[in-house]
């Protein structure tokens, strides 16, 4: 109240000089003039354009960026899919990104082990790509011996997922996997 | 879609405040149905009676589109004379064979057509005689065989058709006789829908549709997740046509897809049976019919885009394989492995079990709470030398080995699994920039707003980079099998410590350039057949259009109609259009239908077509156009065939070829229903669909079998607004989990009381997979049918949970069989069978028993029968008396609903929702 007091003019008076529909600054009391909204662009450090990564509606996303992390997420009014709107789950973006269960370093569990250890990330490339060389070369499959038509392929390694990654990476996967003669790559599509 | 896409819902409220009327057609009560005009409470499994039969309404009513039927479908050509429908033949059609359970297929053909059998066609059974294989050629998917586009039906100057439609045995007749027997009467006995409601819904979809007004259908896995998922689609494919809903703004038939990019590895597909842009993947064949020409004569049809597929094909090829794609090495085509059937996920799990595959990939999906009877998949990934799981959380496809199930039961030991596990943590899509595809074909670019943490990486850095390593460590080798990988294009620019490759420049790649200069191409129709360009993926050629990433667009609509399409937002394939087939929306001389519905049409004075959107043919093309002899791709289509990617430019009301199933859709019931097939009493599911018989995928018994009592109601899975798909995103975040923390399943008060279940407590659900529990939601929501003089019974169960994160519990999963649509290899999820008990499953070692009981009860033959009672709880059911710690009893369902005392449901008719309407409980939602 004392601080709605030391405003020069009374709300009506404000509403007659400076704010017609009564929505702006007639309404104001020193507390409300004073709150900022918390996905204000000067809170955050930046504001990245993004997609929804739940559902294939594609809703624009504006995650908002301080100090290298995404504090808050809104949806993008420019957007002609969302007009600004995200469900439940598309609203939960800054928790699934910033998640404490979210698991950040590589676990590796050895043949008939009771436990995860710690495995380093360079090892661990190291060794799945020793196991598809092993894997493939071990089952690879030349031809069928009925009518002798070429098959060149392993059917030893699989793939599974794909529908929510981004198409540059299933093209690569793909692309490495059809080289290396898997068939066997899968993802949602059929589930 | 209020409950699963709700965003996109925004878009039907949108035309429902214009004057729209909203159907839903769901047997729950959902979310969307509250704001719908009408709910048609249908019984699971009868989408095809339902559809079928408006499609009698509008054959037998003179309700059809006349000018565009005529045009722009396949009504007038002749079907062969050996065809015969399956009404003549107690519910199969014409060429089936029953002791492979395949179709021969020549009999559909159209009269007249060249039946030449594309590679691993179903006329060719390439691998039947194969002891190493032991795959038949008939369980080839229809996009297998095909692409995407059909057969090719030969010289159309060969057909034969009747332009008045009066033919016998021209299509438009041939589709009205066979839809003759889905009348109302069958929609309310096997559908449990009324015939004044039918009539309502029947009369609004033909009055809406026409010159001045087009109907729209929305379908989503509720479709898809049946034996007979493909007829469905093909069954509003149809209506659609008859109505002229297709090619025209408002119309259509939109698949609403779950995953953000779904519809993008769809389209670059990691799946087994396709390559880059529908291409088929090459079948086996012998020597001399494997290299590029055969595969090209086999896939590349004279009319329609298609008749381009070897332009797309080599250019493919260039992108792959660089300077080593030459035509004296027929652009690296036999670097391609061939495929020999179904090697799909299943098939691939079932090898798992067979030592056949002893590596496996999962990157983002969650197969042991996601696929059909996920027990098959932990059992199979047991039995695996390694796994590589890369994910945000820790998942339960990760951790089997150590808590799965079937830990608790005993049935593994952690110890005596001797699986290898790597857990790759992989970076969010705010971590990464790249492309989504979205459920209508928009490319939307996502720009990186943090980096990942410690050993966060994206799948493309992962890939690029296990890539390079394999390369390193096979450089030196000198095998001809290690060539496609040495010689693969595979040095993309890296930035940053961690050397993340561009994604910029693999969506240029799959773009498309030139391969002189290196300079980006305009779109598919740059792409040339002798090696000079290079695209990883035809119909994404234009999205790096000048050298810009289109995809990164944002400009947004500011032309003050919410109906403009904004252009400049994205970029939607192919070429940016957005609305396909949509000479369509013209009439053959070019004019739009009426001024209400235009979209483009023929500029006489510029001699061009123009309009809102681009066409999806040359836009000079006259309409009046008519094709010489040896007129190739496009150009051998005439100016009023808008179907361009068909090899005749016709909408498809009956397919000569392309399924597995049939010409045309005929009702069957699911696998497992609780109802016999009033429609073709002699075939009771659909007797092509694809079983897994084994000892763990056992179903259960038939209507018409003694033991069907003991699996006596019909379950369906469902998804919620709270939770997604498998649930690694949802439920290890803290609200989310909070709101949808525990499975539950959707039961009537009429089934409640039968089974004495009681609101908010746990039930056990049995089939002769396993057993899982869930808490009870005794709810209007879902309403029994009375069918065949019976009551059936219908359960709703979310699919989400699993034994892992925040929200636990059993996944719905386990429950189901795996039993496939043949063409699509997708399992039915929607449809199964189980009992329902109260109480808490039995746990540990006591559960297998448990089920085992009732699978004795369900019997092989010879084995007394012994059925449960009505109202009683069956004596295995011992595990109801173990102690319940205090603090989950007092748990609290996501939200309660009181409902009222149970209902006469003498009627199937349901009372109309209106605004004068007032639900007699509270959706759990706003209680909540």
């Amino acid at each position: 109240m004392g601080k709605t007091r030391r405003r020069r003019l009374p709300p009506l008076l404000r509403q007659l000089t400076d704010d017609p529909t009564g929505r702006g600054v007639a309404a104001q009391s020193g507390r409300s003039a004073a709150i900022r909204p918390r996905n204000a662009k000067d809170t955050a450090d930046k504001v990245v354009d993004s997609v929804c990564p739940y559902c294939a509606v594609g809703c624009g996303q504006k995650l908002y960026v301080k100090d290298e992390k995404v504090v808050h997420v809104e949806g993008d009014p420019d957007s002609p899919v969302s007009r600004g709107r995200l469900c439940p789950r598309g609203s939960s973006t800054p928790s699934l990104i910033n998640s404490p269960t979210r698991v950040t370093t590589v676990r590796y569990r050895p043949p008939n082990a009771t436990e995860w250890q710690d495995l380093d990330l360079d090892t661990a490339v190291d060794m799945i790509a020793d196991r598809v060389i092993d894997t493939r070369r071990r089952t690879w499959q030349d031809r069928r011996h009925s009518d002798n038509a070429m098959l060149r392929r392993t059917l030893g390694f699989a793939h599974l997922g794909g529908a929510t990654l981004d198409n540059e990476e299933n093209y690569l996967l793909k692309k490495l996997f059809s080289a290396a003669g898997a068939v066997a790559i899968e993802n949602q599509a059929r589930i | 879609m209020a409950e699963c896409h709700p965003v996109g819902f925004q878009w039907v409220m949108e035309a429902k405040e214009r004057g729209a009327k909203v159907f839903h057609v769901d047997p729950r009560f959902t979310r969307t149905s509250a704001v719908a005009d009408e709910h048609l409470g249908i019984r699971v499994g009868t989408d095809i009676v339902f559809l079928g039969a408006l499609i009698n309404h509008v054959l037998q009513n003179g309700l059809e589109f006349r000018e565009y039927v005529e045009n722009y479908t396949n009504a007038a050509t002749l079907v062969r004379e050996d065809f015969v429908d399956a009404d003549d033949l107690g519910g199969v059609f014409s060429g089936w064979d029953p002791e492979s359970g395949t179709y021969d297929q020549q009999s559909w053909g159209y009269d007249g057509m060249d039946v030449r059998a594309p590679a691993g066609s179903p006329f060719k059974k390439d691998a039947v005689d194969d002891p190493q294989e032991g795959d038949d050629a008939q369980t080839s998917s229809g996009e297998q065989s095909h692409g995407a586009h059909g057969a090719d039906v030969g010289d159309p100057d060969e057909l034969k058709t009747d332009p008045t439609l009066q033919h016998p045995r021209c299509v438009f007749q041939v589709l009205k006789r066979h839809f003759a027997r889905y009348t109302p009467d069958m929609v309310e006995r096997v559908c449990g829908i009324g015939p004044d409601q039918f009539a309502r819904i029947a009369d609004a979809i033909t009055e809406n549709s026409g010159r001045e007004k087009t109907t729209c259908f929305i379908y989503s896995v509720g479709w898809t997740h049946h034996t007979t998922g493909t007829q469905y689609i093909r069954a509003a494919s149809i209506l659609q046509l008859l109505l002229g809903n297709m090619g025209r703004p408002g119309g259509g038939i939109m698949a609403l897809r779950g995953h953000a990019s779904i519809q993008g590895s769809t389209d670059i597909p990691t799946l087994y049976n396709l390559l880059p842009g529908y291409l088929p993947m090459p079948s086996a064949a012998p020597p001399g019919e494997d290299d590029l020409a055969a595969y090209i004569e086999s896939n590349e049809p004279e009319g329609g885009f298609w008749g381009n597929a070897r332009d797309y094909t080599v250019s493919l090829m260039k992108a792959w394989w660089g300077e080593h794609a030459t035509a004296a090495n027929d652009y690296g085509f036999g670097y391609l492995p061939r495929i020999t059937g179904d090697h799909s996920i299943y098939p691939t799990i079932m090898g798992m079990h067979e030592g056949e595959v002893e590596g496996f990939f999962v990157m983002g999906e969650n197969p042991t709470v996601g696929s059909a009877n996920s027990k098959l998949h932990r059992m199979g990934m047991a039995n695996l030398k390694w796994l590589v799981v890369r994910d945000l959380q820790m998942i339960e496809s990760a951790t089997f080995w150590k808590d799965g199930p079937e830990i608790e039961t005993g049935e593994l030991r952690t110890e005596e699994i001797g699986t290898e596990v790597f857990f790759l943590p992989a970076a969010t899509h705010a971590e990464k920039s790249g492309t989504f595809t979205n459920t209508h074909r928009l490319l939307q670019w996502r720009h990186q707003a943090v980096e990942p943490p410690d050993d966060c990486r994206s799948e493309l850095h992962f890939t690029y980079h296990l890539g390079k390593r394999i390369r390193e460590k096979l450089a030196a080798s000198t095998d001809e099998r290690d060539r496609p990988l040495l010689e693969l294009t595979w040095d993309y620019p890296t930035h940053g410590p961690t050397e993340d490759p561009s994604g910029e420049a693999v969506l240029k790649e799959i773009s498309g350039y030139t391969v002189a200069d290196g300079k980006a191409v305009g779109g598919y129709r740059e792409l040339k057949d002798d090696g000079t360009t290079a695209s990883g993926c035809w119909i994404y050629s234009g999205s790096y259009a000048d050298e810009v990433n289109q995809t990164a667009r944002r400009t947004p609509n500011t032309t003050g109609d919410i109906a403009s399409p904004a252009p400049e937002w994205g970029w939607a394939w192919p070429l940016n259009r957005r609305v396909l087939y949509n000479r369509a929306s013209a009439d053959p001389a070019g004019k739009p239908w009426s001024e209400r519905k235009k979209l483009i049409w023929w500029d006489e004075e510029q001699e061009r077509w123009t309009g809102l959107d681009i066409p999806d043919f040359a836009g000079d093309m006259r309409p009046d156009y008519v094709p010489e002899k040896g007129a190739k791709a496009e150009w051998a289509l005439r100016g009023d065939d808008p179907f361009v990617m068909q090899a005749d430019g016709k909408g498809w009301l009956y397919a000569p070829s392309g399924l597995l199933d049939g010409p045309m859709p005929n009702h069957y019931e699911p696998h497992e229903s609780t109802a016999q097939n009033l429609v073709h009493p002699g075939v009771q599911a659909s007797p092509t669909r694809q079983i897994e018989e084994r000892e763990d995928n056992r179903s259960n018994p038939e209507p018409t079998e003694d033991g069907h009592a003991v699996y006596p109601f019909q379950v369906m899975t469902f998804r919620i607004a709270e939770h997604h798909t498998a649930g690694g995103m949802s439920r290890f975040l803290p609200h989310m989990a909070e709101l949808a923390p525990d499975p539950y399943a959707e039961v009537s008060p009429e089934l409640a009381e039968l089974r004495g279940l009681q609101h908010g407590e746990w039930a056990t659900l049995v089939s002769a997979r396993t057993a899982i529990e869930a808490r009870v939601m005794v709810t209007d929501r879902i309403r029994p049918h009375v069918i065949g003089g019976r009551q059936v019974h219908t359960i709703g169960l979310p699919y989400h949970w699993g034994p892992n994160g925040l929200a636990v519990g059993d996944s719905a999963n386990d429950l189901l069989p795996i039993v496939m649509d043949r063409n699509t290899h997708i399992s039915e999820f929607k449809a199964s069978t189980c009992d329902i008990v109260p109480g808490r499953r039995p746990r540990g070692a006591d559960l297998e028993p448990f089920v085992q009981a009732y699978r004795d009860r369900a019997g092989s033959p010879g084995r007394p029968i012994t059925p449960v009672e009505p109202g009683r709880t069956p004596e295995h059911h011992g595990a109801d008396q173990r102690p319940i710690p205090p603090e989950e009893l007092d748990r609290p369902l996501a939200g309660t609903d009181p409902h009222g005392p149970p209902k006469d449901y003498g009627t199937t008719e349901h009372p109309p929702l209106g605004r004068g309407r007032e639900p007699d409980w509270t959706p759990p939602e706003e209680s909540a």
